[in-house]
């Protein structure tokens, strides 16, 4: 290929000089070097996007199991992946679980970390400090820092329970009961997704013009109305993309989920995704774990779709 | 292009015969030969297999890989054709694995299972053909704070009636009288299985009466208060922290947690065999890992494995591994002088000869079985259904 660009840029210029007959010729070279710009990035796109979705679509056809990996024998099944998979009593539990999970998390990630960002947009004391140290759940690894909380709300000797003891609260069973663990696991989610909220809501603020609050403040415009005002609407892009990155972020939550209960006690945690975890990498169904998956798939690509409309929305405007 | 291409062709194929050449001449003089081994233990196993690198004349490259981890890495390695020699297999995964056809048969090597507890050589089994060998095995009793019981005034239960009222008794302030591991994962279901099994539980079928009564036992001890609710988050690992920590009285586990149990300060302990509920020897599942031979290239290097596996399942090799993993020799008489010289390992020992192999019944197919029984013990422990209900909806479940 390197080759043919060479002769082709070397007769460019003769071809330049014999003017008009040249014309079509160096259409083509623009045309190839263009593509040759581009090629990088198609290739990565391609190689490490494009060919692990396309095997994933074709595996959930397959009866991909430990055996394929020695023989390499996959026979077609057609849809009897996603058969099984929508046929499965677990499968409306895991849908379930996975919304409440997803909006649960997004709605206090988001509204607590809008409420930190305007808190630290006022300077005081320690502010940056502060600030930094906001970001620790972000830097501990997701296994430790699961292992710990799975501490911290034990039953019998969880640090929390310890806690809510000393004002005589009865033990809480936060993993233990399938009507809780759902909503110890958010809240721990939570917790980890704040910083990323908190981080992006706050550079979002640093934008906006401290001329338009001076503006507004002689117009009366103070508190809640120059949020309602000047602050949302000039955040609005960037709200967007805090919510749409944080539900596809949100719905593949597997490290958490496994780390506090395993998707236990009695599926009262399984969601889309540690049921198709579960599914290729414990059961060694590879099939039904890429239905699964194909699954979650298609629900991110919806919101990397409104994610791609709503960024182009705001450029247009 | 073409002329290259020949010529690398040319190269290889020359490179190939030297190498083909370089191997026969080392089989004739043995001692250069070497074999790779992978396995989910520590390194206190190294010395174990340097022993009969010696014996067979092999150098060992020992590789070990961390538990959870070890059938994703095995599949990877099958599908580029990079099989250790010798693999160690956790006993329920051998028939799955040669159900692929990545395991060649023991049969090739001149082995055998004779003289080894016989459900132990039948989870090693096919379709009639033995791929792996258990040098030492293992399976699950009742441990018991001996200062506790005492205290209570109580004896070591041998039924369920007397484990029941023994785990009231010795139910005081902050320790429970029994633990168990009921998680949701295969670990859950190992332990339950000696309730399951003994009370007439079958994994063809897990929704039966005896089943169900089964778990209604365990439910009770639950709703008795004896055993703490958090069991069904509990691996064996925390069972047995909670044991060391004197949280529990008594409690389900293995022999491979007497390491830390000696070393743990102050804390008395002995174990029985697990109570059922006429008072009959337990039906127990079987542990322990197996070592099997995958197909690789070389027809050579798979025999110096299959010699090499043999000499791991040697009388005297079981006896020496058990001493360093206490765990319970295979072999039926090694294992009878182990129990006499080893009192704190013998109801392990009279528990692994009545107990029965998870894959002795569904083969391949246990995976299936097992994650319904957890399902099913899951949701009658957390009080979603009844006993009864949960083993049917588990049974039906399309999983």
């Amino acid at each position: 290929m390197s080759v043919s660009v060479e002769t082709a840029v070397g007769k460019r210029a003769p071809a330049a000089i014999a003017g008009h007959p040249g014309r079509p010729r160096a259409r083509v070279v623009t045309s190839v070097s263009r593509w040759l710009f581009i090629a990088p990035a198609v290739l990565y796109v391609a190689v490490f996007f494009g060919y692990p979705v396309v095997k994933n679509i074709v595996m959930s056809f397959q009866d991909y199991t430990t055996r394929t990996f020695f023989t390499g024998e996959a026979p077609w099944v057609g849809v009897a992946n996603y058969a099984a998979t929508f046929r499965s009593s677990l499968f409306a539990t895991t849908v379930v679980n996975t919304a409440l999970f997803t909006v649960g998390s997004i709605v206090a990630q988001f509204v607590i970390g809008l409420g930190l960002a305007l808190f630290f947009r006022r300077h005081f004391p320690l502010s940056g400090f502060l600030r930094g140290l906001l970001l620790l759940p972000w830097l501990l690894p997701l296994i430790a820092s699961s292992a710990v909380w799975k501490w911290i709300l034990d039953q019998d000797s969880g640090a929390l329970n310890q806690f809510l003891g000393l004002f005589g609260a009865p033990p809480v069973p936060w993993l233990v009961s399938p009507n809780l663990a759902l909503i110890a696991v958010i809240g721990v989610n939570i917790w980890l997704g704040i910083p990323f909220n908190t981080t992006i809501l706050y550079s979002g603020l640093q934008s906006v013009p401290p001329e338009l609050y001076e503006a507004a403040s002689l117009d009366g415009a103070v508190g809640v109305r120059a949020f309602r005002y000047i602050t949302w609407p000039s955040i609005r892009s960037v709200v967007s993309v805090v919510i749409v990155l944080g539900v596809v972020y949100t719905l593949k939550v597997v490290d958490i989920i496994l780390g506090l209960t395993g998707g236990g006690p009695a599926n009262s945690t399984q969601t889309l995704a540690t049921n198709a975890y579960h599914q290729s990498f414990v059961n060694f169904q590879f099939g039904e774990g890429a239905a699964v998956s194909n699954v979650l798939i298609v629900v991110s690509f919806v919101f990397a779709i409104v994610y791609i409309s709503l960024s182009r929305k705001a450029v247009d405007e | 292009m073409k002329t290259s291409r020949t010529i690398a062709l040319l190269a290889g194929a020359a490179v190939a015969a030297l190498t083909m050449t370089g191997c026969s001449s080392g089989g004739g003089s043995g001692g250069s030969k070497s074999l790779t081994i992978e396995d989910y233990y520590q390194a206190s196993y190294n010395p174990i297999y340097q022993r009969c690198a010696k014996e067979v004349g092999a150098k060992v490259t020992i590789n070990h890989v961390a538990g959870a981890g070890l059938i994703a890495k095995v599949l990877q390695q099958a599908s580029s054709r990079t099989l250790p020699d010798v693999l160690m297999l956790d006993n329920p995964d051998i028939q799955q694995i040669a159900a692929s056809g990545a395991l060649s048969p023991l049969s090739d090597y001149g082995l055998s299972g004779k003289g080894d507890v016989p459900a132990v050589t039948a989870a090693g089994t096919y379709k009639g053909k033995l791929y792996g060998l258990e040098p030492v095995t293992n399976s699950i009793a009742l441990y018991y704070n001996v200062s506790m019981l005492k205290a209570a005034g109580v004896t070591p239960p041998k039924t369920w009636d007397e484990l029941r009222t023994d785990a009231k008794k010795l139910t005081k302030g902050k320790t429970y009288g029994f633990a168990m591991s009921n998680i949701n994962t295969y670990e859950g279901t190992w332990q339950f299985l000696p309730f399951f099994w003994s009370n007439g539980g079958d994994e063809k079928n897990i929704a039966t009466p005896g089943a169900a009564q089964a778990l209604q036992f365990v439910l009770d001890l639950q709703n008795d208060g004896s055993m703490s609710k958090s069991s069904i988050n509990w691996a064996q690992a925390d069972v047995n922290n909670q044991f060391i920590a004197g949280k529990a009285a008594m409690m389900i586990n293995g022999p491979w947690q007497l390491p830390a149990l000696k070393a743990a300060k102050g804390l008395q302990f002995a174990s029985v065999p697990i109570p059922t509920r006429t008072g009959a020897a337990p039906v127990a599942p079987l542990g322990g890992e197996g070592f099997t031979v995958p197909v690789t290239k070389s027809k050579d290097t798979m025999a110096l494995a299959g010699k090499f596996v043999g000499c791991l399942n040697k009388p005297a090799m079981q006896t020496y591994i058990a001493g360093v993993t206490g765990n319970v020799p295979t072999n039926e008489t090694a294992a009878d002088a182990w129990a006499k010289s080893h009192p704190d390992v013998a109801a392990f020992v009279t528990t692994t000869k009545t107990a029965r192999a998870r894959t002795g019944e569904l083969g391949p197919d246990w995976p299936k079985a097992a994650t319904k029984i957890y399902t099913a013990v899951q949701a009658a422990l957390t009080g979603k259904a009844s006993p009864m209900a949960a083993l049917q909806a588990a049974q039906s479940q399309s999983q």
